[in-house]
């Protein structure tokens, strides 16, 4: 019970199969202790995808049970969600940014959903945008930025509510090989600072610099689970 | 203070929309006028014409006779009776004298002094001296007259029943018929709603998407749309109250320029009365078609 505490994320025994019949993930365990970092690795169709769906809520296992600190995320009710989401910030490969407003509402958009006040807003999104190191492109529109600086704004996005858990699809799936690095590079002092970081990904350089956890799957299997590994998931 | 930060964002945000969406809110807000254009028309006719009906109904009127040598206590007592009916709103006494000098005045006009010669003192009408009974509901008439055949003294009762039942049937057709349009026209605001609100949910399929993720919760994504549908709601309503407004005055002094004739029968409304109730009807109407409109889309499209 002890042991247990510690996980922020556990999926015990977990299988999905969507409603057209494909098995999506057979029979998955893992835990991730809180602070950890984790890469997820795969091909595409190996189940990565919905391994975030459930993380996220957006779907519900077909049998396992999943937890996310302590608390079994079936028994929380659909009206809670939005809640449970709160502490799970989401970084996309796409940045999924706002092109009709600027640098500072797109971060501020996470905020506003918990009904913070202006002053707080304003504090918070300036402390988390010179973080990403943004501080001079707060009026900025998201079209007139880079890859990676999107990438950051989304990022900015992802932390300014202090999420317990940060979820990175694909951080660097469109970026260069420099930028890459200096997202991966913010992830990692995002995980300094006591936050749990899980990046899936396809970016073998990133996973092999890293040195980090490594969980593979493979056809909805769990294929490999090494604290300190690489890439390279289809040697296991 | 979390609530008022969340209205207000939605607020701002609902307008946005409309600003965003600006063909389609334009379309909507078009189409809400007209209806509403058409509710407040429609309303100017069944409201003035049941003013009309009602004029014409409290003119209807029965006429009691009563028995010959009665005495003035018994005549007296009768009128009160009368008077008691709550359905009543007037009791005229019209002695014999009057009778005579009514009848001669509607039948003899030309050959008034006549008639005087012939008939000297003589009151030919002397037994005719009557109660003229007013009502308010011109259908409870028949009651009326049953309950007062009854009293003592009365000898005869007149009452015009043909046109107390035609000017009910009248007025009951034209409410049905009002209340009919004026659920279509409702049904076709709230489908229009739902189409724009349709559009503006599949427009900003992405930042629901991207609400979702960060936490937000179904009412906060709701409201800036439930907003939106309310505002055009307003919009919608107030347009045409100030169209009809302007135009009510100019439509009346033209009905009675053009039938002069019939100025009687044709006794409009005050505008103060008429647009006291249209006023907060339409613009009732306006925001719960917006409301319904937009929360009927969201429960159909947007499963949050």
């Amino acid at each position: 019970m002890q042991d247990n505490e510690e996980y922020i994320i556990e999926f015990k025994n977990i299988s999905k199969t969507y409603s057209e019949g494909v098995d999506a993930l057979d029979d998955i365990s893992f835990s991730i202790k809180k602070g950890e970092f984790v890469f997820i690795v795969g091909p595409s169709g190996s189940g990565k995808s919905t391994l975030i769906k459930l993380l996220l809520k957006e779907i519900e296992p077909t049998s396992g049970t999943i937890k996310v600190s302590g608390k079994d995320s079936s028994k929380i009710k659909r009206r809670n969600i939005p809640k449970y989401r709160r502490n799970i910030g989401v970084v996309f490969q796409d940045f999924r940014l706002l092109g009709d407003r600027s640098v500072f509402e797109n971060v501020a958009l996470a905020q506003r959903v918990i009904g913070a006040p202006k002053w707080r807003i304003e504090k918070n999104v300036a402390s988390v945008l010179s973080m990403v190191g943004l501080t001079e492109k707060l009026m900025t529109n998201p079209n007139e930025l880079s890859g990676g600086e999107q990438q950051r704004v989304a990022l900015a996005r992802a932390l300014v509510n202090r999420p317990g858990i940060l979820l990175a699809d694909e951080p660097t799936g469109n970026l260069d090989p420099k930028n890459a690095w200096s997202i991966m590079e913010l992830l990692d002092e995002v995980n300094k600072l006591g936050t749990t970081v899980i990046v899936v990904t396809h970016n073998p350089e990133v996973v092999d610099m890293m040195q980090k956890r490594v969980i593979a799957v493979n056809a909805g299997k769990l294929t490999h689970d090494e604290s300190k590994g690489g890439y390279a998931y289809e040697r296991y | 203070m979390k609530g008022i930060n969340v209205l207000l964002y939605s607020l701002k945000q609902g307008i946005k929309n409309i600003r965003q969406n600006g063909l389609f809110t334009l379309a909507s807000v078009g189409t809400i006028s007209a209806c509403l254009f058409l509710f407040g028309i429609f309303y100017f006719i069944v409201s003035n014409f049941q003013y009309m009906v009602k004029n014409a109904e409290t003119s209807v009127g029965v006429t009691v006779f009563f028995d010959e040598g009665i005495s003035d206590e018994t005549i007296q007592a009768i009128g009160d009776n009368i008077r008691n009916r709550e359905e009543v709103i007037e009791v005229k006494f019209v002695s014999a004298e009057e009778a005579w000098e009514n009848f001669k005045k509607d039948v003899f006009s030309d050959e008034e002094n006549e008639i005087s010669e012939t008939f000297g003192a003589d009151n030919p009408l002397k037994d005719s001296a009557s109660y003229e009974v007013y009502l308010n509901d011109v259908s409870r008439q028949g009651s009326l007259i049953k309950y007062i055949k009854k009293l003592d003294g009365v000898r005869e009762v007149k009452g015009s029943a043909e046109a107390a039942r035609g000017l009910g049937n009248i007025n009951r057709l034209v409410g049905y018929v009002s209340a009919a349009i004026i659920i279509i026209l409702l049904a076709v605001s709230v489908f229009l709603i739902n189409t724009t609100v349709s559009m503006g949910i599949v427009v900003r399929k992405e930042e629901i998407g991207i609400m979702k993720l960060v936490g937000a919760t179904d009412s906060f994504i709701r409201l800036p749309f439930v907003i939106e549908g309310v505002v055009i709601g307003i919009i919608g309503a107030v347009i045409p109250l100030i169209v009809l407004r302007f135009m009510y005055s100019g439509i009346i002094s033209f009905i009675a320029d053009k039938f002069a004739v019939l100025s009687d029968i044709l006794v409009f409304l005050d505008a103060g009365k008429v647009f006291g109730i249209l006023i907060p009807v339409s613009i009732a109407v306006g925001v719960g078609i917006g409301f319904a409109g937009s929360l009927w889309t969201m429960r159909k499209h947007l499963r949050v």
